[in-house]
């Protein structure tokens, strides 16, 4: 489904990634993890085109992500992405969140549009809040709400960017449950995230990244039995303290 | 000396006959409203052009938004009119400065000044409108690319919306200062508001009354615009909203 091929980036003369490879399958559930600078954003960015890498090739689906030919607009309509600090659209109300690009993107009309946002808003338990202001919500319903605005494009993958790093921690539960429930459902998954917790119970693969390479790209069990390479078990050992 | 205060001077006729000493501050008053209304309308609209042409990932049409920026942001109000008025129609190809000059003269000062004023206007509003952008979360951005909007989509309808709102403030001022800047209409001999003041003082030698009730129209002007442009901020308040970026 994705497949990262060699992938390097440079910002000027600073490279921020270092031939990465690895692939995901339909299906998979992949979790990203490393320390702060390790280019795990830039790296999740570069999957669908957020940002341009230079060398390397993407594959998502078939389509490679870097070719000049690709329209990129398409392709990332088929990817949600969730990201750390949620990016909800402030000044709309939450449906008008959830419909803006399935009537603008899809060419859905407003009606069914709306009806497929309620039906994701329920299905994150927020249908009540439907004509809220994306301001009005707590961290964690707005994580949600994010979370049921990519689904209303009904992607073929979903990439998360930290999710719940911004939160409270009595709202990253909420959250987490969700992409839990998501994960359990077959959707394809690559999740920047530090909660081993949601690792150990729903990722296949766990990847773990320092400046700007893939050091580790293990197994879940073998991951957590013994990371081969001592920077992921020191990591592993630090996040793990609490 | 003592000052002979005749505020029934406003009413009384003018030389010509053809209207009272009021009627003239009125017709003043109207160019200055119309031509600061249509300056500012130009300004708006080539200042948001501009504005988002200078946050737009490619550099050619950065650098086109800047040089407009400075060379109007730059250049004297006064000198930039002259340049409008008395430079350019010899500098347009023959046909077309003659067809300017052959319109009525009113109609050329004002068309000069419009222009002016617009796009003096427009290369501060189109900072603006850049700083505005530019203070939004760079993710909004992102979040709206990802879900497969253009980026002229992502403009309009997820950056530009939030942007204007953010400037309402500065953009206020902005719309204050055309008025104030019309003034300079009168150097071509556009007889807006200030220039019909003059002209009292001229006629009547009453130059207090003239002048008060000319400062009482700009306030006036000044405390309609303050009011439409509240109504417009409370009317495009988003709830909750705290404002700034992470
Ligand atoms: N626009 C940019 N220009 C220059 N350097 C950048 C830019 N964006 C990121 N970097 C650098 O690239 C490196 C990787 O950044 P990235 O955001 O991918 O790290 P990360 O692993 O996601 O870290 P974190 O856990 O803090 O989110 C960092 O050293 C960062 O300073
Ligand atoms: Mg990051």
């Amino acid at each position: 489904m994705i497949s990262i091929r060699q992938v390097s980036k440079w910002y000027g003369s600073f490279q921020v990634l270092t031939e990465c490879t690895t692939e995901i399958q339909k299906g998979e559930v992949i979790v990203v993890c490393g320390p702060s600078g390790s280019g795990k954003s830039t790296l999740i960015k570069c999957v669908n085109g957020l940002e341009p890498f230079q060398a390397g090739e993407i594959m998502l689906d078939g389509t490679s992500v870097g070719d000049a030919k690709t329209n990129l607009s398409k392709l990332r309509a088929r990817v949600g992405m969730v990201f750390q600090h949620f990016e909800l659209f402030p000044h709309m109300r939450i449906i008008d969140n959830l419909t803006l690009a399935q009537i603008r993107v899809l060419g859905r009309a407003s009606e069914e549009a709306r009806d497929k946002g309620l039906k994701l808003l329920e299905r994150v338990g927020l249908k009540a809040h439907a004509e809220k202001f994306p301001g009005e919500l707590s961290g964690g319903q707005q994580q949600r709400v994010a979370i049921a605005r990519a689904l209303c494009m009904d992607p073929i993958a979903m990439l998360f960017d930290e999710p719940t790093s911004a939160l409270d921690p009595e709202m990253i539960n909420e959250v987490l449950d969700v992409m839990v429930e998501l994960a359990s459902e077959g959707m394809t998954m690559m999740c920047v995230t530090h909660e081993m917790g949601f690792a150990r119970k729903v990722a296949h693969r766990v990847i773990f990244m320092d400046q700007g390479r893939i050091v580790e790209d293990a197994a879940k069990d073998d991951f957590f039995g013994k990371p081969r390479s001592e920077r992921a078990q020191l990591f592993l050992s630090k996040i793990l303290q609490h | 000396m003592a000052y002979n205060w005749n505020w029934s001077i406003f009413l009384s006729d003018t030389p010509a006959g053809d209207a009272t000493y009021l009627g003239w501050l009125f017709t003043g008053l109207q160019w200055t409203v119309t031509l600061s209304l249509s300056a500012w309308l130009i300004a708006l609209s080539v200042g948001s052009l501009f504005g988002v042409l200078r946050t737009v990932p490619n550099r050619g049409l950065a650098l086109l938004g800047t040089t407009y920026v400075e060379i109007f942001r730059n250049v004297p109000l006064l000198v930039q009119l002259f340049i409008w008025y008395f430079v350019l129609p010899e500098l347009l190809p023959r046909e077309l400065g003659d067809a300017f000059k052959q319109l009525n003269p009113l109609l050329q000062q004002f068309l000069a000044a419009m222009v002016c004023l617009g796009l003096f206007t427009g290369a501060r509003v189109s900072e603006q409108v850049r700083s505005g952008i530019n203070s939004l979360p760079r993710g909004q951005k992102n979040a709206a690319l990802a879900l497969g909007l253009t980026l002229p989509q992502a403009y309009r309808y997820v950056m530009l919306p939030m942007a204007f709102r953010i400037i309402i403030p500065p953009l206020t001022s902005e719309f204050l200062n055309i008025f104030k800047n019309s003034a300079v209409a009168t150097t071509i001999g556009l007889i807006e508001l200030s220039r019909q003041a003059q002209q009292l003082v001229d006629y009547t030698a009453q130059p207090y009354e003239a002048f008060i009730a000319v400062t009482v129209m700009y306030l006036l002007i000044n405390v309609t615009v303050m009011f439409l442009m509240r109504r417009v901020e409370v009317n495009a308040r988003v709830p909750g909203y705290i404002g700034g970026s992470r």
